[in-house]
């Protein structure tokens, strides 16, 4: 084991740097001196800001969505439309229709799918807390914008059977040819699926 | 150690950012696990679906590792099944049995039966039928089988119609007609290889058979119960099923 080069302050930063996602030890490691270097510019405000974001987050009562407000900033949007409520597995999922400008609407955010293999079950979830909103007169429709996996997809048609008695229109994200997809490329799957639900031009 | 085999993917868990930890029903290695790099990747994510048909090469530095799989898709019929309800119910309880089985422990009648099932998905008289009897033949593999072939009672072997929840054997109409409501009831289709096309309710009480069965002597005993996906799966298959 080759010896530390560095105080134990510092090899701790690099192995916190080290656990987030794309960085390995290496790049922890590159990353650690940036931030010495610029001590004054980048460290001494970025340690300022986790710690605030630290103190300030709040998961929404409302939508379960990651924000420093509770309700979020997107529940509390009056200018989205309230009949329509998409929900997503992650917040990052959010964050990606958000990204797109693909729907004005709420969301919730189920915390995940449905996995027997990690023993999530619908306990685990947010659920029972969509169905409820969806029983709200003033939602007509639930997109159900969850992976095209068996998981998120049993999710979906799990979701839809407790919808059932909601007087809502339940909905799911097209699966099919991705932009940019070739044909000769795709799995057989993607092709299957994007030949049955083709549409008219 | 090197073998390659064919497996229907049973669950994939992520592993890092790039890799996947695959876990597949196998024909001749039984349930087996492994790494696959690239795993997460969009090349490999669409083939390491539960359900999917994959023909696997493993190689690990010694049999007790955990190995790494070089897999390639061969039947990928998962992806055409997600917009129907029964069949992702269907895949995910199957993936749930075969996950009941002890890692590499071979089993070869396995992977025909669920293939076969996964094969007529879209039959939702079939599919029922099939499952059932999968599921009594997962009870045999894992040595909790039933005696369905004469009566516990007389020893007769005609119209065995009952099933003791205590002993696991069957009774004969006759025999079991005392208790008739303390018994299960044995539909045709899962002793008789040419039984008549099994009626909703005969696939019924065939679930409700398997399930009393896998319940008491195989999940209990590990502490857990069915997943729900089961019992969507039955309802599923019950709701769309031909009116008779």
């Amino acid at each position: 084991m080759p010896a530390a080069v560095a105080g134990p302050e510092i090899e701790r930063l690099i192995q916190l740097l080290a656990r987030l996602p794309g960085l390995g030890p290496r790049s922890a490691r590159r990353a650690a001196l940036f931030l010495i270097k610029k001590r004054e510019l980048i460290m001494a405000p970025l340690a300022a800001a986790v710690q605030t974001a630290l103190e300030k987050i709040e998961i929404c009562g409302t939508c379960g969505n990651v924000d420093t407000q509770n309700p979020c900033t997107v529940c509390r949007d009056v200018n989205r439309d309230p009949s329509m409520i998409v929900a997503v597995a992650d917040v990052a999922d959010l964050w990606a229709l958000e990204r797109a400008h693909a729907v004005n609407a709420r969301y919730h955010v189920l915390g995940g799918t449905l996995s027997p293999l990690d023993g999530v079950g619908p306990q685990d979830l947010t659920i029972d807390a969509l169905v409820s909103r969806a029983h709200d007169p003033a939602v007509k429709e639930v997109i159900l914008a969850l992976n095209a996996t068996v998981d998120g997809q049993t999710t979906a048609h799990y979701i839809t059977d407790l919808l059932h008695g909601a007087n809502v229109t339940v909905t799911r994200l097209a699966h099919g040819v991705p932009v940019g997809g070739e044909l000769d490329y795709l799995d057989e799957g993607t092709l299957s699926a994007a030949i049955r639900q083709r549409t008219a031009i | 150690m090197q073998w390659t085999d064919e497996g229907i993917v049973l669950g994939v868990k992520r592993h890092g950012e790039t890799s996947s930890i695959l876990e597949l029903m196998t024909r001749e290695h039984g349930r087996h696990l492994g790494l696959v790099r690239g795993g997460a990747g969009r090349m490999l994510r669409p083939v390491l679906q539960a359900g999917n048909l994959v023909n696997a090469v493993w190689r690990a530095r010694l049999d007790q590792h955990l190995g790494q799989f070089v897999i390639e898709g061969l039947n990928l019929r998962v992806g055409a099944m997600l917009t129907q309800s029964h069949a992702v119910y269907g895949v995910t309880h199957l993936a749930a049995l075969c996950r009941l089985l002890p890692e590499r422990d071979p089993h070869p009648a396995i992977v025909p039966m669920v293939e076969a099932i996964l094969d007529h998905m879209s039959d939702v008289a079939i599919v029922g039928a099939l499952t059932a009897q999968f599921e009594l033949h997962l009870l045999t593999e894992l040595g909790f089988g039933l005696e369905l072939d004469c009566c516990a009672l007389t020893g007769a072997r005609e119209e065995l119609i009952y099933v003791s929840p205590k002993s696991g054997r069957a009774v004969s109409r006759t025999a079991g007609e005392p208790w008739r409501d303390r018994l299960l009831r044995l539909p045709p289709f899962l002793t008789e290889e040419d039984a008549a096309d099994p009626s909703m309710r005969d696939i019924a009480d065939g679930f409700a058979l398997t399930g009393y069965f896998l319940l008491r002597r195989v999940l209990e005993p590990r502490g857990a119960g069915f997943a729900e996906a089961r019992d969507s799966f039955i309802a599923t298959l019950i709701a769309r099923a031909p009116t008779e």
